[in-house]
């Protein structure tokens, strides 16, 4: 007990007077998190778009304003005339024109039908689709509430778009994703990292020549990570919600729960890595490029995976990061509890058994 | 009891021989000192003794305990020092012993006594970090985490290398002090003049003991005088004395040459005076009792002659 005691305040100390450490340890998590909410979003905010309203009536009048008032868009011209839509195109003034056709309020009273012609500028393909889905759903929302329209045409796509994030915010699913990139980051990377460092420096050698057990040198690394990760985890949590405005709908004991799973499956994945190599560089690289990139482009963080071919949807299969960020979707966004994802955590556990048991046996109790 | 006996060790990197069979047997209490140039195989056979390695072939036991077999039970009960500073460099001095302490399940003020010549050198800086230590410091700091569990037995591979005269002398009258207290210390060197500080020690060079004995009984088995010879240039003395007609062997040793003549009966005077003829100027010729780097030298020789 005595040399677990020692081994953990030893690892504290080399923690805390290593900059570098201390910056992939606290600042990473809290830049990637800003990074991923504010940078790299898919949801639009002040959207330059113009109007051409050829009826200029009280209905058209309230869109506009409705569109004004959304905060998505920023109305910054008025058009008259057909040629103008061109121009201010050419000139990138805008990225969308709106175009209500005469008679507007007229031809709903008459007919119930009046069209709405939306113009984007598809040069930047996917903002355009974003901008058009945002104006579709604006549009949708006003003429369900102010018209009392029943089913309109569009109303089934945007709802199954709309689902558990209804204003399509990107940092409900930039969260999730993060969360995990940063636990295995600094799990696996950070232990690899330090545990090879000891064979390095040949500090190994002086621990493998006393008493201390592999399972003791091991367990007495990885402990101030735990706890270390564990903090990061509560401070993604914490950041998500109360700078990105992300509730967790779910349990917060359940989610804590999880990631502690995680972290702990992270770590002994690190102790694998490290069991591989006796050089800090090649630990560093093989985390990066074997945990980093997977975890980033072949989740379901970024790129959905049903959408990939056959053999890169088997290697998201493989990946265990897939299976927590659909766990943290699950709880996180949509709520729900651990029947839902009892089958996730399993194959989590799964994974933490497998790297243990490889690790135990890989690890040298002797030089190679 | 032998605190260590090796019985025809053997070590191969691939196809590089490090050992090739090497015997020998250390008494309880005994310092025993492996002298030999780099890459003699030193360090393989200290991480052999040490549990680290296993050797192809050959047995090795510390007190009584095989070092394949009782890995387990030998690192309970031995201190090692190994060639290059492994300690944290980003602990400090008092951190490093205290976390040696705990890896062993004791305190530093259990065995305090033992280390306290050692470590009382470097009390005063116990707050520095062991990466700003000087080379003399940082050795004395490996020596008391070795130490900090008592150990039966202590190896050291190569503890004075890259430390000054004056360190070295301290350190070596530390292990002096450890033989006290029963400890049996292993340890190696590069330095011929630090063999007779040992009590036996074994010369080994490129994978083979030539020979293990006490530093006294070692020079007098060469049983040929040595002469100690100077002049105003090292190197042409050793040019013109190895075209000599009745030179046996002829070595630089700082300022001076060590010669060893073919003929033991051979006259002083005339090696004299064909160094006269040669234009050497201050010549000093002196008949001494050869050292332990002589006959590490002159063993070398008839290894190399007995190969061909």
């Amino acid at each position: 007990m005595r040399s677990f005691k020692g081994f953990v305040i030893k690892e504290f100390y080399h923690i805390f007077r290593d900059k570098r450490t201390l910056l992939i340890l606290f600042a990473m998590p809290v830049l990637q998190m800003l990074l991923f909410g504010y940078v790299i979003t898919n949801e639009i905010k002040n959207a330059r778009i113009a109007v051409w309203d050829r009826s200029k009536d009280v209905i058209t009048q309230k869109i506009t304003d409705k569109l004004r008032g959304s905060g998505y868009f920023n109305v910054v011209l008025e058009i008259d005339n057909e040629e103008e839509i061109e121009q201010v195109f050419k000139k990138g003034e805008v990225k969308e024109v709106v175009v209500f056709e005469s008679n507007f309020a007229e031809k709903i009273g008459r007919e119930g039908v009046a069209k709405i012609n939306i113009i984007a500028d598809a040069s930047d393909a996917n903002t355009a689709n974003l901008v058009v889905s945002y104006t579709s759903a604006v549009i949708n929302d006003f003429t369900v509430k102010e018209l009392r329209a029943v089913d309109p045409p569009m109303k089934i796509n945007t709802e199954t778009r709309l689902l558990y994030n209804p204003e399509m915010k990107g940092v409900f699913m930039f969260v999730p994703g993060t969360m995990a990139m940063i636990l295995i980051l600094i799990s696996a990377l950070l232990t690899s990292v330090a545990i090879v460092r000891e064979k390095e420096t040949g500090t190994m050698e002086v621990l493998l020549v006393s008493p201390l057990k592999p399972s003791q040198i091991i367990i007495g690394k990885v402990t101030p990570y735990v706890a270390l990760s564990v903090i990061n985890a509560l401070s993604v949590i914490l950041l998500s919600r109360f700078v990105f405005g992300l509730p967790v709908q779910g349990s917060y004991t359940l989610l804590i729960t999880e990631c502690v799973l995680f972290i702990i499956m992270s770590l002994s994945l690190g102790i694998l890595i490290s069991t591989t190599t006796n050089s800090q560089q090649v630990a560093m690289m093989l985390s990066m490029v074997a945990l980093l990139l997977p975890t980033i482009m072949l989740s379901g963080f970024i790129f959905p995976i049903e959408n990939m071919p056959f053999w890169l949807q088997v290697v998201c299969r493989i990946n265990p990061s897939t299976y927590f960020i659909i766990i943290e979707k699950n709880i996180m966004l949509k709520g729900t509890g651990f029947l839902s994802v009892w089958k996730e955590t399993l194959v989590i556990l799964g994974y933490t058994l497998l790297f243990i048991g490889l690790s135990v046996k890989k690890f040298n109790v002797r030089l190679s | 009891m032998l605190s260590v006996s090796a019985h025809e060790l053997k070590k191969n990197y691939g196809a590089v021989k490090a050992l090739k069979g090497i015997s020998f047997d250390v008494s309880e209490g005994e310092i025993f000192g492996f002298i030999g140039p780099d890459g003699a195989g030193k360090s393989s056979l200290f991480r052999i003794l040490t549990t680290l390695l296993l050797p192809d072939a050959g047995q090795a036991s510390v007190c009584g305990l095989d070092v394949v077999k009782d890995y387990k039970k030998i690192r309970k009960i031995i201190g090692y020092m190994p060639g290059k500073f492994s300690l944290y460099q980003d602990l400090s001095v008092e951190e490093n012993l205290s976390f040696f302490a705990s890896v062993f399940e004791t305190t530093i003020e259990s065995n305090y006594h033992l280390i306290k010549e050692i470590y009382s050198h470097i009390e005063p800086f116990k707050k520095r970090r062991a990466g700003q230590l000087s080379g003399g410091m940082k050795q004395k700091l490996a020596l008391s985490c070795a130490l900090i569990h008592k150990p039966n037995v202590l190896f050291m591979d190569e503890p004075t290398t890259g430390i000054d005269a004056v360190s070295r002398k301290e350190f070596w009258s530390m292990l002096k002090g450890l033989k006290k207290e029963g400890i049996s210390i292993v340890v190696s060197t590069p330095y011929m003049d630090e063999a007779s500080l040992c009590d036996r020690v074994a010369l080994l060079q490129d994978g083979i003991i030539l020979k293990t004995d006490t530093p006294n009984a070692i020079t007098d088995t060469i049983g040929k005088k040595v002469w100690a010879i100077s002049s105003e240039s090292v190197y042409k003395l050793m040019c013109d004395l190895s075209g000599y007609g009745g030179c046996y062997s002829v070595y630089p040793f700082g300022q001076m040459v060590h010669y060893m003549p073919a003929d033991q009966s051979e006259e002083l005077t005339l090696v004299e005076n064909f160094l006269k003829e040669r234009n050497h100027r201050n010549i000093s010729i002196e008949i001494i009792e050869p050292t332990v780097e002589d006959c590490f030298m002159e063993l070398m020789r008839i290894n190399k002659e007995d190969k061909r």
